[in-house]
């Protein structure tokens, strides 16, 4: 599957850097099932990579492997270089259930990575109230996570990823637990993120318009057992205003192209 | 009109709710208590049965009991079994239940011998425990332990069991080392539901303690429970009932305290 090639402007952060993120050849089996097989990839610095596919193409399964939670059968995950054996520094994860802890406040929560990797208590909590403030949550410092609805108990797990400052995020289908206008104004809100910080994102999803909205890159996975069925890039302008993206032709044609592809794997 | 109140934060609202049924709460729970009281006078004034005393005559008999000194005595006497058994019991149990819940060899040691305990007849251990310990102290202790420690166990072991596995990994995401997941993850998480097996072993325990009394030997509340009920004196009879039911019901009020004090200040007001 190619790219439509409209010929226009990415995001400006794209430098064509050696890769942050190696997977090489990583394979998982279940038993006697293969959820994954074979996947080589590359992530770029900078980008933000959607990994798409239906229900069992194990996206996160591979996003889990990335981060260190589960270990592959096969092949191996390097991060700047360095092969991964568990969890490190240089990567947060953003859960899909939101993970936050219902006894902590949301500034306990963000600061929280922070807090486990010995920050001074003065210290994290400013870095936390910065972030805080960042995601759109300033005043709910003091609050505890069943205060507050789905879509800011999101932006908490998103400020406590962003808090230890690592260069690459993981998210698990982040939106996939809140309302449809929530979720629209949160992609909006992303995309200023990945302007701003400079980050890689690795982002799993099974929708393909939040993929070809978000993305610089989208790697369609196929299921059973889960292998790289193709890899878009959408060649839409990100600089203006972000309503505009949904009506944008290639935006709209990039869709269409996606769908017709995976159409045949969903039963 | 109202529309400027839907751009406020929903923090603040929500604080006023909670504590406007809190009090509403509290209100019910004092009305509940009234109309229990209020039958029970009914039916006790009413002759529904000679051996059924009012509420005003069993309180005026625990006030006397209490001037006395002969309830405030037998109390004492009660306590020692019952809180040594339940000191033993949280301990123990608690321990022995995060053990199972975090270690697969300690459950599968444990398990089956609780499951086992929990439903074995107490009664039916009794003449066994007299015989092998005596009519004392340890005898109306262990009395107490068996009838909490299995509940208490088995319930602090569920709750390690079902941590919230995302939990889990945002720990060891977030590089929190195996022992910081146990104490900071896990064993908060797991809070609540210790603590309801504690107030259920707690009412077990006291459960534990009379029926040691009636069983064993007629000492503390037991006795008093007896001997009057012996006489006849039933408004006495029931005080001795209602102290041991209202220090039973107090008791487990405090654990809950205690719970929302240490692990869980997000639920205080609620």
């Amino acid at each position: 599957m190619s790219a439509p090639s409209t010929a226009t402007a990415t995001r400006p952060t794209a430098p064509s850097t050696r890769p942050i993120v190696e997977v090489r050849g990583v394979s998982k089996v279940y038993g006697k099932v293969r959820a994954l097989h074979a996947i080589d990839l590359e992530f770029e610095p900078g980008r933000l990579t959607s990994l798409l596919g239906p229900s069992g193409c194990g996206k996160t399964t591979l996003l889990k492997i990335i981060a260190g939670l589960i270990p592959p059968s096969e092949g191996e995950v390097r991060i700047q270089g360095r092969p991964v054996t568990g969890p490190g520094p240089e990567r947060a994860f953003v859960f899909q259930d939101f993970a936050l802890l219902p006894w902590a406040t949301v500034l306990k929560n963000v600061a929280f990575g922070l807090e486990l990797r010995g920050v001074p208590r003065a210290e994290r909590e400013e870095r936390a109230r910065h972030w805080i403030a960042e995601v759109g949550l300033a005043g709910f410092e003091q609050s505890y996570p069943h205060q507050l609805s789905g879509g800011m108990r999101q932006r908490v797990g998103l400020a406590r990823a962003l808090a230890v400052d690592a260069q690459v995020l993981l998210m698990d289908e982040p939106f996939s637990a809140v309302d449809e206008q929530t979720r629209r104004k949160f992609q909006e809100d992303l995309l200023g993120l990945v302007a701003r910080e400079k980050k890689t994102f690795l982002f799993v999803t099974h929708s393909i318009e939040e993929a070809v909205y978000l993305s610089d890159r989208i790697v369609l996975l196929s299921p059973r057992p889960g292998r790289v069925a193709g890899i878009v890039e959408p060649k839409i302008r990100r600089d203006g205003d972000p309503e505009r993206i949904r009506r944008d032709p290639v935006y709209l044609d990039t869709v269409e192209t996606i769908w017709r592809g995976l159409k045949g794997y969903v039963e | 009109m109202r529309s400027a109140a839907l751009d406020e934060p929903a923090a603040v609202p929500v604080e006023a709710e909670d504590g406007r049924t809190a009090l509403g709460g509290a209100a019910l729970r004092l009305l509940s208590v009234a109309i229990v009281l209020g039958l029970w006078e009914v039916a006790g004034r009413g002759g529904v049965n000679p051996a059924l005393p009012a509420f005003s005559e069993t309180a005026l008999a625990a006030l006397a009991m209490l001037a006395d000194g002969s309830l405030p005595a037998a109390f004492l006497v009660t306590l020692e079994p019952l809180v040594l058994g339940l000191a033993i019991s949280t301990l123990l149990g608690v321990g022995l239940g995060i053990a199972m819940g975090l270690w697969r060899p300690a459950e599968w040691l444990g398990v089956p011998v609780l499951v086992i305990l929990q439903a074995a007849p107490l009664a039916a251990l009794v003449p066994l425990l007299t015989f092998a310990y005596g009519i004392g102290l340890t005898s109306k202790t262990l009395v107490v332990c068996i009838m909490a420690l299995p509940v208490i166990v088995l319930n602090a072991y569920r709750a390690i069991r079902h941590t919230p596995q995302s939990l889990v990994e945002m720990g060891r995401v977030f590089l929190a080392s195996p022992r910081i997941i146990v104490l900071r993850i896990v064993l908060p998480a797991a809070s609540p539901v210790i603590f309801a097996g504690l107030r259920l072993g707690v009412a077990a325990g006291f459960i534990g303690a009379i029926l040691a009394e009636l069983l064993i030997t007629p000492t503390g509340i037991g006795d008093l429970v007896t001997y009057h009920q012996s006489v006849a004196d039933y408004p006495r009879m029931y005080a001795a009932i209602a102290a041991i039911v209202l220090a039973s019901a107090l008791t487990i009020g405090l654990l809950e305290r205690v719970e929302i004090r240490l692990f869980r200040p997000e639920r205080a007001g609620r």
